[in-house]
């Protein structure tokens, strides 16, 4: 028996990744009274959660009383240019404020308004002020709060642990397979369902804002177990990350610097974002700097603003595009960035206070002190949209039994997420997700983990210790970075797609010839080269998603079709799944029907 | 990017013994500690073992020793060291076990964690919200900032000197405990577990913790003091004990605590509570 080699846990439900939607799925499951399972790469509370800065989203109204979920749900449609599933929009908007309740509930505290409430903060895209935060620390205290309520409830937590590989028998799933990153040793788990919550893709970029962890586990792990990935072109790039110095390229730098009214500004001084409204959002932006920032001034005060809303806080893919353009037109930084100025706007009191985060990363980090100097800024890959592909109620991918949720699942943001919408589809979906994993394994058999399957599993995992000589992990995840940056970046053309997916086959080949040295005791040479596996699979959906969209639509955007297409691409979502014979194939989905009562809610729009 | 070299010496090794060995680096701007031990994994040691995260001093995974310092090596500048001739010593934390090189086994902190009773909230207003002044919470925002790298707890001497792993909690835990105290909306009393399963008693408030803080909390004259003062009023002043004695448990009620501001080090009294709080907190 394969248990009897390998350690092995049995669990009702276990939850891969330990980032927000990880932990709120462990609690609901674990309030169904199941036995849950939490298996994390790093230690407990260091997921890429921590670095969420702004806040969170949620129609609570405590600041602007006319916001609710239907505003925030055409929002998040708008954001992500109709391309969204409906239903899980809808679903975020209406419960995102008790997740944030609950929150508070367990101990988490923001930032008070006047009477005592939790305050909101304007966000980019956000009609309303509406993202409840803390300082620019938000997911520190969110992902502080779940982990302390956790470990309360009798969550077995297995840290610095990897799975490598889901088991599953006939589209159901039974279990997973991995190592621990400390001794290298080999642990099974069995279980009747399985959450997986892994988080992003970020690390495939040169220039990213995302920690170590995030490099497609669950995307991969779910498409090898013959689940489908959805909407994989969509890559938010971030538009505010630190250019300068090197060593820092790439750290973000939260939106809650324009959301206290901090500007970009080119070199000669001017505020770019004025010349960058889309069509779209034109009804709604002020087109002087005196309406925005008379916008700025009022619209968190009582009675609300009347003026429109300063295009510094355009949806993401906008901002990042425009300060593409602005760079490439001659009109940057000296570091190849454009200017954020909050210096100008606030006393440096109130920029201590309500960004002190941002103050000591660029005393420390940037040399510079944001209270007297402007911060360079540029697009940096901070955010994919796409992911596994699940069903918009349960969070249920195509394998029985297999769920995911947060980053790493597909359908909420559509082509391009608004800032603050993820904290909030953290605690959505991660409790969805939980709850429905323990529903399907309350009445699921206990599955049974066949030797062969096992062993497959360890043998492609130590193959890179069988060679003879081959290449170096490290230097291969610098090539992948170099050539995603170059082919597959903010904007995008067929010609360099195509040779981008020659380079990441080419790659491919490369990463089975891995060799690598030394012992299995915490190397991390062996955990790059298992991780490169999940980078190219993403990479690739990626590349060939971005071939097949012909159009630009928020997080894709291609220098050869320039604009949002009205017909055909408006309709349809890219879905890539692994052929019988290992190969990828993309297809065509298209986007379900909306009932006429919530396409009622979407024309609602009041001007 | 420059061609200026550095030279750093790193232990390698685990709990049973290791050594150090010496590594050259290409240096470029605003280069961190973290980026050389990258450096040297990508090209020279492949198995060279770091913890690390996010890269921007906001997850406290890679806590190390650097020239003996406590220290985020993402947070440590190498033009710091420019104008000292010696190579750049890097070494694990000492108060931890070591797995391997810098990585250490910092489990016992998740332990102590556990052993926190979970926040406890009073019930909602009639209108289902919390109602708190921002004032009131900015003391415990403070402590909240933790981003648990335990760098303190590795340089408090009762664990980096004495071994109290197991009988003090550590100023981490001793903040996370004042935290949940000044919550305005926590109902429970931790006085007793303060005492005797944290050991506050342990603290000799030689500051330590607050120096090495990357958040500059300000641990013990904000947390660990208060916390101190609190528990000595109760247990060891002989009124109330002998209030103890005669009557029983007296009724135990959260007062309102002296706090040192963050940037001063004047003393300012701390608002009393609102009269419905106080009546909640009962």
């Amino acid at each position: 028996m394969a248990s009897a080699k390998y350690e092995t846990h049995e669990h009702d439900v276990i939850i891969i990744g330990a980032g927000g939607a990880g932990l709120r799925a462990a609690i609901e499951a674990s309030n169904e009274k199941l036995s849950v399972g939490l298996v994390c790469k790093s230690l407990l509370g260091k997921a890429h959660t921590v670095m969420a800065e702004g806040g969170i989203a949620a129609a609570m109204g405590n600041v602007e009383p006319r916001d609710n979920w239907k505003v925030h749900f055409r929002d998040t449609m708008k954001g992500g240019r109709f391309l969204n599933q409906w239903r899980m929009a809808q679903l975020h908007a209406m419960e995102a404020p008790d997740r944030v309740k609950e929150l508070e509930e367990w101990g988490a505290l923001f930032d008070r308004t006047a009477d005592g409430r939790i305050l909101q903060r304007n966000f980019g895209g956000h009609k309303y002020p509406r993202l409840a935060h803390v300082g620019d620390r938000t997911g520190l205290e969110m992902i502080r709060t779940l982990q302390q309520h956790g470990v309360h409830l009798g969550i077995k937590v297995y840290m610095e642990c990897t799975i490598s590989r889901l088991l599953t028998d006939d589209d159901k799933i039974k279990g997973a397979f991995g190592y621990w990153r400390e001794n290298g040793k080999f642990v099974v788990f069995k279980s009747k369902a399985v959450v997986l919550a892994t988080g992003g893709i970020g690390r495939m970029f040169k220039i990213n804002s995302n920690s170590w962890e995030c490099t497609g586990d669950g995307q991969a792990l779910a498409y090898l177990a013959g689940a489908e990935l959805m909407d994989m072109e969509f890559m938010q790039f971030h538009p505010t990350g630190m250019v300068w110095p090197p060593s820092v390229r790439g750290t973000l730098i939260t939106e809650g610097v324009r959301g206290e009214g901090g500007t970009l500004r080119n070199k000669d001084g001017k505020r770019i974002m004025f010349d960058y409204i889309p069509e779209l959002y034109a009804n709604e932006t002020a087109d002087t700097e005196a309406e925005a920032d008379k916008w700025l001034a009022e619209s968190t005060q009582a009675g609300g603003s009347k003026a429109k809303r300063t295009p510094d806080l355009l949806p993401r893919d906008i901002v990042a595009r425009a300060i593409h353009a602005e760079v490439k037109a001659g009109r940057g930084s000296p570091h190849g960035g454009v200017f954020l100025d909050i210096a100008t706007r606030r006393s440096a009191e109130d920029i201590k206070r309500k960004l002190p985060a941002m103050y000591h990363q660029f005393k420390e980090l940037g040399d510079v002190d944001i209270t007297t100097d402007p911060m360079e800024v540029g697009p940096t890959a901070h955010y994919t949209m796409g992911g596994i592909r699940v069903d918009s109620d349960t969070q249920e991918s195509r394998i029985k039994g297999l769920f995911a949720a947060g980053e790493c699942a597909a359908g909420m943001h559509g082509s391009n997420r608004l800032g603050g919408n993820s904290l909030s589809d953290l605690v959505v979906f991660g409790r969805l997700a939980g709850l429905h994993a323990a529903k399907y394994a309350r009445d699921a058999a206990a599955p049974s983990i066949d030797d062969g399957e096992i062993e497959a599993a360890a043998t492609e995992a130590l193959a890179v210790f069988n060679r003879e000589e081959g290449e170096n992990p490290f230097l291969l995840h610098d090539e992948l970075k170099d050539s995603m940056q170059k082919h597959v970046g903010i904007i995008r053309v067929e010609k360099e797609l195509k040779a981008g997916l020659l380079e990441l086959h080419a790659l491919k080949a490369r990463v089975g010839k891995i060799k690598v040295e030394d012992n299995r005791h915490f190397n991390t040479a062996w955990h790059q080269s298992l991780d490169m596996r999940n980078m190219l699979i993403c990479a690739e959906a990626m590349c060939q998603a971005a071939i097949a969209r012909k159009e630009s639509r928020g997080g894709h955007a291609r220098d050869d079709f320039p604009d949002q297409d009205k017909g055909h691409f408006s309709k349809v979502n890219i879905v890539s799944r692994m052929t019988k014979s290992g190969e990828m194939e993309i297809s065509e989905v298209p986007l379900p029907e909306v009932p006429a009562d919530i396409k009622k809610v979407l024309e609602e729009d009041s001007k | 990017m420059s061609d200026k070299k550095a030279t750093l010496k790193i232990y390698r090794g685990d709990n049973d013994g290791g050594e150090f060995k010496t590594y050259e680096v290409e240096t470029y701007p605003g280069m961190v500690v973290l980026d050389a031990i990258h450096d040297i994994q990508a090209k020279q040691e492949p198995g060279l073992a770091v913890r690390w995260n996010c890269k921007a001093g906001r997850c406290g995974s890679c806590g190390a020793e650097v020239n003996g310092k406590p220290k985020l090596m993402c947070m440590t500048r190498m033009s710091a060291y420019d104008d000292d001739p010696e190579p750049i010593m890097v070494t694990p934390m000492k108060a931890f076990p070591i797995l391997k090189d810098l990585v250490t086994d910092v489990s016992q902190n998740f332990r102590m964690a556990q052993k926190i009773p979970a926040f406890a909230p009073r019930p909602r207003e009639a209108d289902g919200t919390h109602r708190m002044q921002q004032d009131d919470i900015e003391r415990i925002q403070e402590f909240r900032k933790c981003i648990e790298c335990f760098l303190c707890q590795n340089t408090c001497h009762v664990i980096r000197d004495h071994g109290k792993k197991e009988d003090f909690a550590g100023p981490r835990f001793l903040i996370a405990m004042a935290g949940l105290d000044m919550h305005p909306l926590d109902t429970l009393d931790r006085r007793e577990l303060l005492k005797d399963e944290f050991g506050i008693g342990y603290c000799n408030i030689t500051r330590c913790c607050t120096e090495v803080c990357p958040e500059h909390i300000n641990i013990t004259d904000n947390g660990i003091i208060p916390m101190k003062e609190r528990v000595a009023d109760d247990y060891f002043d002989p009124v109330r004990w002998l209030i103890r004695k005669v009557g029983g448990e007296e009724k135990k009620k959260k007062a309102s605590l002296p706090v040192i501001q963050n940037e001063t080090s004047t003393p300012v009294v701390k608002k009393k509570k609102t009269e419905k709080a106080a009546k909640a907190d009962e």
